[in-house]
C-alpha cells in the first residue's frame, strides 16, 4: 500500500509525477485525498458531491502537472484546483433558497448597546478545543452555516487564502468579501456561544 | 464609539487594518465596555476554533483515503488521453 516517497521531497515526487510513474500517483492520492474531501464536504454539503469533485481535482491536476511550477507547495496547488471545482459545483447545483443570517447577527439597542450580556466562556478557546466533542461540534455549527457564508469562513478561515484571493474564486467584490466573512464569524459566534457559556460539554450541569 | 460601530470594525481590528485613528477610539471604548472585550474574545475565539476544528491536523480526516475513490482516480487517469 501506498509507496515510500517523503512528503518532504516535493521536487522529486514532481518528476515522477511528470514522468508518469503510477506509484506517484498514487502517493498523492492517498496523501492529499483526505484534506480535499474534508474541505469540499464542508463547502458542498455532501459526500457525494466531495467525492466526485475531488476525483476531477485529481485527473486534472495530473493533466497539468507539467504546468505546476513549483511556487507553491503542491497541497497549496492541490487546494487550490479542489476548492475552485467546489465552487464550480456549487453554483451548477440547483440552489436551495439560503436562510437568513439576521438572526444569528448582535442586535442593538436605539443606544447603540448590545443587547445581549455576554456570558463568559466556561474556559480558554483552546482548552475546550482539546475535546473531541467540542471540535465536533464546531464542525457542525459551520456546516449550518447558510452556504454563501460558510464557504467565504471556508476559504478565509480555514484554507487561510487571503480576502483578494477570496473574492476572486468567489467573484465579489474585497468589500463584500470582508462583510461576509464577518457576518459568518458573528453568526458562528451566535451558534457556539451557548455551548461554550454555562454549560458547555463536560461540565457538571445540577 | 457605541458597540454597533465596534462591532462593525472587529474584523479590520483582528486583522491589524484598522486606521489608526479609528484604534484608538476602539480601544477606549473596549478599555470601558465589558461587554465588548467579552464580545471581542468569542469573535477571535471562533476564528481560531474553525480553524482547529477543521484545520490541516484535524481529527475529520480519515485515516486512510476511501480505496474507491484511489483505484477510481487512478482507472479513470488511464483511460484520459491528455494526461
Amino acid at each position: 500500500m501506498g509507496s515510500a516517497i517523503p512528503v518532504d521531497d516535493e521536487a522529486g515526487l514532481i518528476t515522477q509525477l511528470r514522468a508518469g510513474d503510477e506509484s506517484a500517483y498514487e502517493h498523492v492520492v492517498r496523501t492529499y485525498g483526505g484534506r480535499l474531501l474534508a474541505v469540499t464536504r464542508r463547502i458542498l454539503g455532501s459526500d457525494e458531491d466531495a467525492r466526485d469533485v475531488v476525483q476531477d481535482a485529481f485527473l486534472n491536476a495530473f493533466r497539468s502537472v507539467n504546468r505546476f511550477e513549483g511556487n507553491s507547495k503542491l497541497s497549496t496547488w492541490l487546494h487550490r484546483i479542489a476548492v475552485n471545482a467546489a465552487l464550480m459545483k456549487l453554483r451548477t447545483r440547483k440552489r436551495k433558497p439560503e436562510q437568513s443570517i439576521e438572526a444569528l447577527l448582535p442586535a442593538f439597542l436605539d443606544d447603540g448597546h448590545h443587547e445581549e450580556r455576554f456570558q463568559s466562556w466556561d474556559e480558554p478557546v483552546d482548552q475546550a478545543m482539546e475535546r473531541a466533542e467540542t471540535r465536533q461540534l464546531v464542525r457542525a455549527q459551520i456546516d449550518a452555516l447558510p452556504e454563501s457564508y460558510r464557504t467565504v469562513l471556508v476559504l478565509r478561515d480555514i484554507e487561510g487564502l487571503d480576502t483578494e484571493e477570496t473574492a476572486k474564486m468567489l467573484g465579489l467584490t474585497v468589500n463584500a468579501t470582508k462583510i461576509r466573512l464577518h457576518r459568518a464569524r458573528q453568526a458562528l459566534r451566535s451558534l457556539l456561544a451557548p455551548h461554550l457559556a454555562g454549560a458547555g460539554p463536560g461540565k457538571a450541569v445540577s | 464609539m457605541k458597540c454597533r460601530e465596534l462591532a462593525e470594525f472587529l474584523l479590520d481590528y483582528v486583522s491589524g487594518e484598522l486606521p489608526e485613528e479609528n484604534r484608538s477610539h476602539f480601544e477606549l471604548h473596549l478599555s470601558r465596555c465589558r461587554n465588548c472585550r467579552e464580545y471581542l474574545v468569542q469573535y477571535e475565539g471562533c476564528v481560531k476554533a474553525g480553524r482547529i476544528a477543521c484545520g490541516e491536523m484535524s481529527d475529520e480526516l480519515p485515516a486512510d483515503v476511501p480505496e474507491d475513490l484511489v483505484k477510481a482516480v487512478l482507472a479513470a487517469r488511464k483511460l484520459d488521453p491528455s494526461s
